[in-house]
């Protein structure tokens, strides 16, 4: 860390209260019902103070933690995507007008978004999903427009889940890239601190105008600290060398045929995973049928319609569902995209209601590979 | 669509088998909508809603209710006939709803406790859906159904296009919707990953597990849901009672009961 600054819990306060007074709307962590979700935040007593989560495969429980720690928590229940890759969206309308017809498209990323306490996995995930939706000319313009506009605010993970396998994936648990501001949250006896760095001019900006002193090395080395403490007890692994072309070599894999008899194929998997990004698109009209509007939204390649073509579905099996999601994430993805598509956080395993645990799968065919490993 | 001959709008007709008339309700119950839906058809037979009984052929059929004695069996022959599309609505109607718990049972059993005179009561021996007698163009699920989902489906026909209704998981819809999941954050059992959706996620939304109401979806995995809920405590009773309600008998629910049954 080259330019460190320690501070209060207040300075958070005014960290929001500024970029409020920017005009972001601020989203962070926050308590519903029975898990932390990232939703609209106004204060700083809207974070989830006081909770943490424990996390395994299929399970998901909200406990109590430090009653001081705002960011004790592993990971909220969704991700980014919600915001910047809206479930639903309105594409466009369409409204006759005699023999003529009305386009009405829909307005693209008006929303102006502060993400406060991105984790270190999920930047991974923004940055794997800016390539998705900028394929050339394949852009998603109301992603572009939207990302292009937010203000992050990096948290540096200080709990390691059940769950979490960042550092397999090299992605955590300490942030480094695209946060405009990232924070370590420290808890030492009764001291109670930030250690704020800035990754872009706008961070700097913003931590110049709350003020805060400059760290002391002890204090910057608590911030380093908490972040390898976090690192060393994260106990899930993914054995990622030469992934790609394991799974690629084993298509035909008993395993496979394992997996589906647990998988619901209910897609929970998809929409919690921070990177997936497929959608389908539904056309209505209104009675009268004088209006058409196109709706997108977000579907799985788990449901039946998703590789529904004319003349039938060519993944019919809930077997060939499962291995495309996997398959595509952690091989296919690297050639489309030249990143693999998991970022480690986990949430595939937590989310799904049998707790399928995809390091687990990967383990068994590695264990059993058709094909010798290759060196790497 | 040939439509009414003074109006030019399509025809429409609305059927009771048996059933609780729910269903049949929604289409009262659109309330902004109604009035649109009325001014697009031609409501020409809609006992419950009209003394207006306008003779068939009709452009577009509706039913709700499963067959259950002889005397249906012949009357939904005849509405198919009368019906250029036909749109079957509801658990009963397309899965032989609650009533169908009879097909465990021997039905002459029941009529002998019941009835005073059962010579005089003619039944068939299961309680079974519409599509098990005549073809059927659409079936909407649901117990009851959705009514927005029923406008829709009646919009999609008016347009000749396909009609919204999706056939995965209640679980998609609950991760749309923002919800946490009541199986992995509350470790409620929940139907909603073998469930089809439409609903909106009613029972998870206010922290349930879902009741399975819109029946099986497109691939269910029952019996792995099923050893989950084992997983969690659940009994073969509790397991077995947990796929036997309103689509009891719907082919995937139907299955997986049995196999827990004692």
């Amino acid at each position: 860390m080259t330019s460190a600054f320690r501070m209060n819990p207040d300075g958070l306060q005014r960290l929001l209260a500024l970029l409020q007074q920017m005009d972001y709307e601020t989203i962070g962590p926050t308590m519903s019902g029975d898990a932390i979700t990232y939703d609209r935040i106004a204060s700083i007593s809207d974070l989830p103070v006081g909770w943490t989560d424990e996390q395994a495969p299929g399970i998901y429980r909200l406990v109590r933690g430090d009653d001081r720690e705002y960011f004790g928590y592993t990971l909220p229940a969704q991700s980014w995507k919600r915001f910047l890759y809206p479930p639903f969206r309105k594409l466009f309308s369409i409204k006759k007008n005699g023999k003529s017809l009305e386009l009405d498209e829909a307005e693209s990323g008006t929303a102006k978004y502060a993400f406060i306490g991105v984790r270190a996995c999920e930047l991974s995930a923004i940055s794997i999903q800016d390539k998705v939706f900028n394929l050339g000319e394949y852009r998603d313009d109301n992603y572009l427009s939207l990302r292009k506009k937010i203000f992050v605010v990096a948290v540096n993970c200080s709990h390691a889940g059940d769950n979490c396998f960042c550092t397999s994936m090299k992605t955590g648990p300490g942030a480094k890239h695209d946060f405009d501001i990232a924070l370590t949250e420290i808890l030492k006896e009764g001291d109670h601190y930030f250690i704020a760095e800035a990754g872009t001019e706008a961070g700097s900006a913003i931590i110049e105008m709350i003020g805060p002193g400059k760290a002391t090395d002890d204090e910057i080395a608590a911030a380093d600290n908490v972040v390898r403490e976090t690192a060393a007890h994260i106990t899930k692994s993914m054995d990622t060398r030469g992934l790609p072309e394991l799974l690629a070599d084993n298509l035909e894999h008993s395993q496979w045929e394992d997996v589906a008899k647990r998988c619901l194929t209910c897609g929970n998997c998809t929409m919690v995973c921070p990177t997936c990004f497929c959608s389908t698109v539904e056309d209505a009209t209104d009675l009268s049928g004088q209006v058409a509007e196109r709706f997108r939204r977000w579907d799985s390649c788990f449901t039946m319609d998703f590789a529904k073509v004319s003349g039938g579905n060519f993944r019919i099996s809930p077997k060939s569902r499962y291995r495309q999601w996997l398959t595509h994430k952690l091989s296919s993805w690297v050639d489309q995209f030249g990143v693999s598509g998991c970022v480690g956080c986990g949430r595939c395993i937590a989310w799904c209601p049998v707790g399928i645990d995809l390091t687990a799968e990967v383990k068994a065919i590695r264990g059993t590979s058709v094909k010798q490993e290759k060196e790497v | 669509m040939p439509g009414n001959r003074k109006t030019g709008k399509p025809k429409v007709a609305v059927f009771k088998f048996a059933s609780c008339d729910g269903c049949q309700l929604s289409l009262l119950d659109a309330e902004e909508e109604l009035l649109d839906v009325a001014g697009a058809i031609d409501i020409a037979f809609f006992p419950e809603a009209s003394r207006r009984m306008l003779k068939g052929p009709y452009d577009i059929g509706i039913v709700e209710g499963s067959i259950t004695t002889p005397h249906d069996v012949e009357h939904i022959r005849e509405i198919r006939k009368s019906c250029a599309a036909l749109i079957t609505i509801g658990a009963c109607a397309t899965a032989g709803g609650i009533q169908a718990l009879r097909n465990w049972k021997d039905i002459k059993n029941f009529v002998h406790i019941v009835y005073a005179s059962p010579e005089y009561v003619s039944t068939l021996d299961r309680s079974l859906p519409v599509g098990s007698f005549v073809h059927v163009d659409f079936e909407l699920r649901g117990c009851p159904i959705n009514k927005f989902q029923l406008i829709e489906v009646i919009n999609a026909f008016l347009n000749i296009r396909r009609p919204n209704i999706q056939t995965h998981s209640v679980c998609i819809e609950c991760k749309l919707k923002g919800n946490n999941c009541v199986m992995v954050a509350r470790g409620e059992p929940c139907l909603g990953p073998v469930t089809q959706a439409g609903c909106g996620a009613i029972c998870p939304s206010f922290d349930r597990g879902c009741y399975g109401c819109f029946g099986p979806m497109e691939s269910p995995n029952t019996p792995a849901l099923a050893a989950q809920f084992k997983e969690m405590g659940k009994t073969k009773l509790d397991i077995m009672l947990a796929f036997r309600t309103f689509n009891a008998y719907a082919d995937a629910f139907r299955k997986e009961s049995e196999a827990h049954e004692q």
